[in-house]
């Protein structure tokens, strides 16, 4: 039987603002043995009610699986499986790069072409915010990494569905 | 689902309430106070329990209210007892223990509960509200420890949310597939006061259990039971738990199909009726395991082929599609590949079928079915339960002679290991809720303490814990609550000197060596049931098994009987771990 590959998988779900959701959720994972590849988590505009965007890999059964499970756990509103139709996906990351004088210029024109921002200068670094999908963020970093990445921070995936660009149905 | 009543069933004393001008009347009260009232409008008629610091306002409030409590020795004691009031009554079990170690000491009766889906409320003091986190004595954070283990649980930190938490407890407890719930109640929560509304009904939009099944499945099933030739009904304890044993009888004969059912499921088709196969799984009958792979359709119901029934799953039932019927979607297709998977409530699922099969044509069913059932009995005849009665005793002669003896018509706990198989094997059930035992976590320790909440719940009935030697010694202390409430129920202990199952599985599996299991300094159990004011027997040849379990029963009080049994006799048949049920070793 051929073996299908682990693809990523990002599901959204809304959960109750309440103490002990997340620990819920994330004992969920580790005591079963799912994976969390990344997680974000804040509020939404409802009341006591917030959005965690997950991204876990595994194959058909195991992602099935595990929507079952979230959707048991009594905090969990809803959980929707973005891989079902079309989504739009953005991750945030701050990196901080050796600046040396003379790789600056070509630094700031990587910026430029990835349309990031510089948000901090100091003589030895410069701390860029790069938005976009994995990919862009990925290629950003290659391109920086020879120069050097003293440190970084990411958000993680959040995504949303695309809506219906026909009306109403 | 039920919702709270708002009828009171005991009017309180008007000297210890203010004076109510109407049923849903606002009244300031303490914490203590609103969970009485809540407990009584969720008809808790019985709670276990052992006290602490954490909780001394709530025993305080406890002396002026109408509900029973029944001490325990051990909080352990009080979550199993609470699990076996549960089972045999269909109703919520309650229990509290104080914060730290009387919450950590409830873990493993959570654990139990959580496994088996019991309906249980567990409430655990715990320290004031401004000392959480603080490393404060007697602290644990039990919401975190339980996490893993119960269907919700709540820490609350508002004396206004405590009447809401209290009823989401008990809500959700008992609604779709039941649970353990454990709410935690900080000291100072627990002694301040607020208003007060009864009857208040619960609103959890995030909570919706499934309980009518789909349609269109239903067709599909009935269409695939239309052609089956071959069909199997597996039942489980979602079948118990739905309380639809009516109506897993009447459709297995309205198909006129075999039943097997897990050791959970076991009463919910009456053994006596000549299509009843017997347990299915590792210590199945033969007849059960092997109708498994020859059968061309299994009907599943209230199950979540666990692996001590499926053994290896790649071989499981590989002949026939599964019709699945679940309230919970996550057991279905979690093991098994099923091919009409339906979720939905059990018993109304089955009084659909049962109304959808009355408008098909079953002609000549009866005589369709004669090839299959003839091949299963061809099974039973070729490998009956069976054993041999020499000199000593033989433990399944025991619960043969009980059985007889009893007509099946006790209630039966066990413990865990051999002498809970051999009750499974050997005590055939007519009924539901009369076999309580730790199927999921394998308790040891469960059966005595469950035998008191089922006697509780049940005091019509003869409550007989079937135990190990090893077993019955790990809340034996639970023999005090048992004189103390004059609760009169009967252990009989197999006694063989060893932890018989791992025993086996040394024998069987690693040549004999039986390393620390065998039990030589046990008590006498005949004097230690004298020293807690209990009666004791003992009997140590067959021919005096049945005086012994007669002069028990007959006995008012709480009795153990000791029964020496022989020391290295093994549950068969037996399939090993990983293998196909189908490959069982006889003997």
């Amino acid at each position: 039987m051929e073996k299908e590959p682990h693809q990523k998988h990002v599901l959204s779900l809304l959960v109750k603002n309440e103490p002990g959701v997340l620990a819920r959720i994330s004992g969920l994972f580790s005591g079963r043995g799912f994976n969390i590849e990344s997680l974000a988590v804040a509020e939404t505009m409802e009341n006591m009610v917030s959005r965690i965007t997950l991204v876990t890999t595994g194959d058909h059964s195991i992602v099935e699986q595990i929507k079952k499970q979230l959707n048991k756990i009594i905090s969990v509103v809803k959980v929707i499986d973005l891989e079902e139709s079309p989504y739009v996906k953005r991750e945030l990351a701050l990196v901080k790069v050796r600046a040396k004088p003379e790789h600056r210029a070509e630094i700031l024109r990587m910026v430029d072409i990835f349309r990031c921002r510089v948000v901090d200068v100091s003589p030895d670094y410069y701390t860029v915010e790069v938005t976009g999908d994995e990919d862009k963020i990925e290629a950003f970093l290659d391109m920086v990494k020879p120069r050097g990445i003293k440190e970084i921070a990411r958000t993680g995936v959040i995504a949303l569905s695309r809506e219906k660009k026909t009306p109403g149905k | 689902m039920s919702t709270a009543q708002t009828v009171r069933l005991h009017p309180s004393p008007p000297e210890t309430r203010e004076a109510e001008t109407g049923s849903k009347a606002m009244r300031k009260l303490t914490g203590a106070q609103i969970l009485f009232e809540v407990l009584r409008e969720e008809s808790v008629e019985c709670i276990f329990g052992y006290p602490g610091g954490a909780v001394i306002d709530i025993y305080d409030e406890l002396s002026r209210a109408d509900v029973r409590h029944i001490l325990v020795r051990h909080e352990q004691g009080a979550v199993h007892a609470a699990d076996g009031f549960a089972r045999a009554s269909g109703k919520v079990g309650v229990c509290v223990a104080t914060s730290g170690p009387g919450a950590t000491n409830t873990v493993t009766g959570i654990a139990t509960a959580y496994m088996d889906s019991s309906p249980l409320v567990v409430l655990t003091g715990q320290v004031n509200t401004s000392l959480i986190g603080n490393d404060a004595f007697q602290e644990v954070d039990i919401v975190g420890i339980t996490r893993p283990c119960t269907k919700h649980n709540y820490l609350v930190k508002d004396v206004r949310d405590l009447a809401r938490v209290l009823k989401e407890a008990f809500h959700i407890a008992r609604s779709g597939r039941p649970g353990p719930v454990l709410v935690d109640l900080p000291k100072d929560l627990v002694q301040s006061s607020t208003d007060y509304r009864p009857g208040e009904a619960v609103n959890l939009k995030s909570y919706n259990p499934t309980y009518e099944p789909n349609v269109k499945q239903l067709a599909k099933a009935v269409r695939l039971l239309r052609q089956a030739q071959k069909p199997l009904v597996f039942a489980g304890g979602g079948v118990v738990l739905s309380k639809a044993s009516d109506e897993l009888t009447r459709f297995a004969r309205a198909i006129h199909a075999p039943v097997t059912t897990t050791l959970m499921g076991l009463g919910v088709f009456p053994a006596r009726d000549p299509l009843w196969l017997g347990m299915i799984g590792m210590h199945g009958t033969y007849r059960a395991n092997m109708s498994t792979a020859e059968c061309d359709l299994m009907v599943a119901v209230g199950v979540r082929f666990d692996d001590r029934v499926t053994g290896k799953t790649d071989e499981f039932a590989p002949n026939a599609r599964i019709i699945h019927i679940d309230i919970d979607p996550t057991s279905i297709r979690k093991n098994i590949p099923v091919a009409i998977p339906i979720v939905g409530d059990c018993r109304r699922t089955l009084k659909k079928l049962i109304r959808m099969l009355e408008d098909e044509n079953f002609e000549g069913l009866e005589e369709r079915r004669l090839p299959w059932l003839r091949q299963i009995e061809g099974w039973r005849a070729s490998m009956r339960l069976s054993y041999e009665q020499g000199d000593v005793i033989k433990p399944q002669y025991v619960v043969e002679k009980l059985h007889e003896i009893t007509s099946g018509d006790a209630v039966i706990t066990t413990e865990v290991g051999q002498n809970q198989m051999w009750a499974a094997q050997y005590y055939h059930l007519n009924g539901p809720n009369c076999f309580i035992t730790s199927g999921g976590l394998g308790t040891m320790g469960f059966g005595l303490p469950a035998a008191i909440g089922a006697q509780i719940a049940r005091p019509d009935k003869l409550v007989v814990d079937i135990a190990g030697d090893g077993s019955i010694q790990m809340n034996i202390q639970e023999m005090a609550t048992a004189v103390q409430y004059g609760l009169p129920v009967k252990v009989v202990i197999l006694n063989n000197g060893y932890l018989g199952m791992v025993r086996q599985w040394q024998e069987l599996f690693y040549k004999r060596c039986y390393s620390c299991t065998e039990m030589n300094h046990a008590p006498d159990f005949v004097k230690l049931a004298e020293a807690y004011g209990a009666r004791g027997l003992r009997a140590t040849r067959p021919d005096e098994v049945e005086d012994v379990l007669r002069e028990g029963i007959a006995c008012p009080g709480p009795v153990i009987m000791d029964f020496a049994v022989a020391r290295e006799e093994s549950v068969y048949p037996m399939v090993p771990a990983g293998a196909p049920i189908t490959e069982m070793l006889l003997v």
